[in-house]
């Protein structure tokens, strides 16, 4: 599989990235190197062998159902770059 | 040309835990904005989702009670996408390995009874609200509120057998019905624990392709789902028959237009880049917790509504109107144990009892009567102790009392006059009293036993039992 430079937009742009020309060439580069690496894996025979997704060997863990205190409404707006009355403050997404 | 609809639906309910499905923050309805969020469902870097246990007993029910096969593993991923109201910039659903597939549900319309496929249902977190203000100000901002963010839902997804907006609204009915059986999801769609998305095409009729389709969405009653469905079925049909093409989006409800709109969103293709979530272990389901979860589940609104027809002999509707929640369904049950007399209990309970409820909008579990009441009351009528009509009056004394019904009767001199020998002698007086009328009825004018009905219950205020009287009257006039 190779990278051009249409992928490295494509993946920038769902990212929300602004890339410059040499860092579109610079990461167009990058990425086609490590996908040749990963690419090596498939020259083994994997035929009935089940996809590893995990690789630690752990059950499910749960928790019960019971509710912990949350955070101050103050902490939790503390990073917001705006907020008005209690909520975080952001630009209309839709008409 | 003849066109049919082809309809699939996705329905998303909020399961009722008391904490969010990856993190201890309650899932608590109209609370102040961002008041139950915590670094997990805020998204901050470094922290770790951990698997609430009830959302799975309680996907797992639904899965059991809509004929699924629990899949023994399944898997978190992460749906990629940017939105406000999404702090980690994914959301944590199941994708290709859901905790649940292949189900059905039967529905009925018009008496016509179909099996509605169910492809799937998974699990996953529910999103943040937008809010919007409404001050000159607020223009151009969109407000966030976070506490919804993680609460746990799981989306029922059926197969496209729906094959008009009736059938997909008994459809929904009936999944409702059995989410708030199980007690699983309030069902409230307003408040949006219980929303549907549906997918709507058309085809000629005999075609066996699917027409391209259009996602609907923002329907949040029932009424709203038919409309959006009529109105959406043919406006495809309208288009194709002018020469048009039907293109796929997402097309919003406009209850106020009763249309359904594009919505418009900015052209990108969709591009979730789903990836098996690496903070999640796959979901591991035990053979124990299924069948740990199976002993739990209730009698379900269509096996007790066949129950109560076989069992109490009452009408299918009477049946279909008891059982429509299980509160109600217990309460006909208890009234019934105690008195014997399935139509009857059936007649008080559906005509005086829930008129009374519905008139306060109350809910049959706040009712002042206990079931015992009913039965009472019913026991009264059935002993000739009370009229029907003073049973009536009973019944909404002690509504509003909470009063025995034997004290209201005994306060309001209200037992009924059964006795032969004492109302014997009031037949008597009246009869020879009025020799005319007894004249007219000895002539043939019959319908003058009205009359001598009507003056024995003003002599006796109304408490005479008018079946005896009945039987008195005629043996003494036609003697």
């Amino acid at each position: 599989m190779s990278i051009d430079k249409k992928d490295v937009l494509k993946v920038a742009n769902l990212a929300r990235l602004a890339l410059t020309d040499s860092e579109i060439e610079l990461y167009t580069s990058q990425l086609q190197r490590i996908l040749g690496y990963v690419e090596k894996l498939s020259e083994l025979d994997t035929t009935g062998v089940e996809p590893t997704t995990y690789t630690v060997p752990l059950k499910t863990a749960f928790r019960e159902d019971r509710v912990k205190e949350s955070l101050s409404r103050e902490d939790a707006l503390w990073n917001a770059p705006d907020e008005d009355r209690g909520c975080f403050k952001v630009p209309q997404i839709i008409e | 040309m003849k066109f049919e609809p082809v309809i699939g639906l996705e329905v998303h309910a909020q399961l009722l835990t008391d904490s969010k499905l990856f993190c201890g923050c309650s899932t608590k309805f109209g609370s102040e904005p961002n008041t139950q969020v915590d670094p997990i469902c805020l998204g901050m870097p470094g922290v770790l989702p951990v698997l609430n246990r009830k959302a799975v007993e309680y996907a797992i029910k639904m899965a059991l009670a809509v004929e699924c096969e629990v899949n023994r593993k399944s898997v978190f991923a992460r749906k990629n996408y940017f939105y406000p109201d999404l702090p980690k910039g994914y959301q944590i659903s199941q994708y290709t390995e859901p905790i649940a597939e292949r189900g059905c549900l039967e529905i009925e319309v018009d008496g016509v009874k179909k099996t509605i496929g169910i492809t799937r249902i998974h699990m996953e977190e529910d999103a943040g609200k937008l809010l919007h203000g409404e001050g000159p100000e607020d223009a151009g901002f969109s407000f966030v509120d976070l506490n919804r963010t993680g609460v746990p839902l799981i989306e029922i997804v059926s197969e496209p057998d729906i094959r008009s907006a009736d059938e997909a609204q008994a459809y929904l009915k009936a999944l409702r019905d059995i989410l708030i059986y199980l007690g699983i999801c309030n069902g409230n769609m307003e408040e949006g624990s219980f929303r549907c998305d549906a997918n709507v095409s058309v085809r000629p009729v005999g075609a066996e392709k699917f027409g391209t389709r259009a996602e609907l969405k923002n329907m949040n009653s029932f009424k709203f789902v038919k409309e959006a469905i009529d109105y959406e079925i043919q406006r495809q049909i309208d288009l194709i028959e002018s020469g048009g093409k039907v293109v796929q989006e997402t097309r919003l409800f406009d209850s106020a237009k009763g249309i359904t709109a594009s919505m418009r969103s900015k052209e990108e293709a969709h591009d979730y880049r789903y990836l098996p979530d690496p903070d999640l272990l796959p979901l591991m389901v035990s053979d124990e917790l299924v069948s740990e979860v199976r002993s739990t589940l209730p009698e379900l609104p269509r096996a007790k509504r066949e129950r109560f027809v076989t069992e109490y002999a009452i009408p299918a509707y009477d049946a279909g109107v008891l059982t429509a929640s299980r509160d109600l369904a217990g309460y006909y049950e208890q009234v019934v144990s105690e008195t014997g007399e399935p139509k009857l209990s059936s007649n008080w309970i559906m005509g005086e009892l829930l008129r009374l409820l519905n008139e306060e909008g109350r809910d049959v579990k706040d009712c002042p009567i206990p079931p015992s009441g009913v039965a009472d009351i019913i026991k009264m009528v059935k002993g000739g102790q009370i009229s029907g009509k003073m049973a009536k009056e009973v019944f909404e004394e002690m509504y509003r009392t909470k009063k025995a019904a034997a004290d209201i009767v005994k306060a309001k001199g209200l037992t009924q006059i059964s006795d032969e020998g004492e109302l014997a002698k009031i037949v008597e007086e009246i009869v020879n009293a009025n020799p005319d009328n007894v004249a007219k009825f000895k002539a043939g004018k019959t319908n003058v036993i009205g009359f001598f009905v009507g003056e024995i219950m003003k002599a006796t205020k109304g408490k005479a039992n008018p079946g005896v009287i009945n039987k008195l009257l005629k043996e003494k006039l036609e003697a």
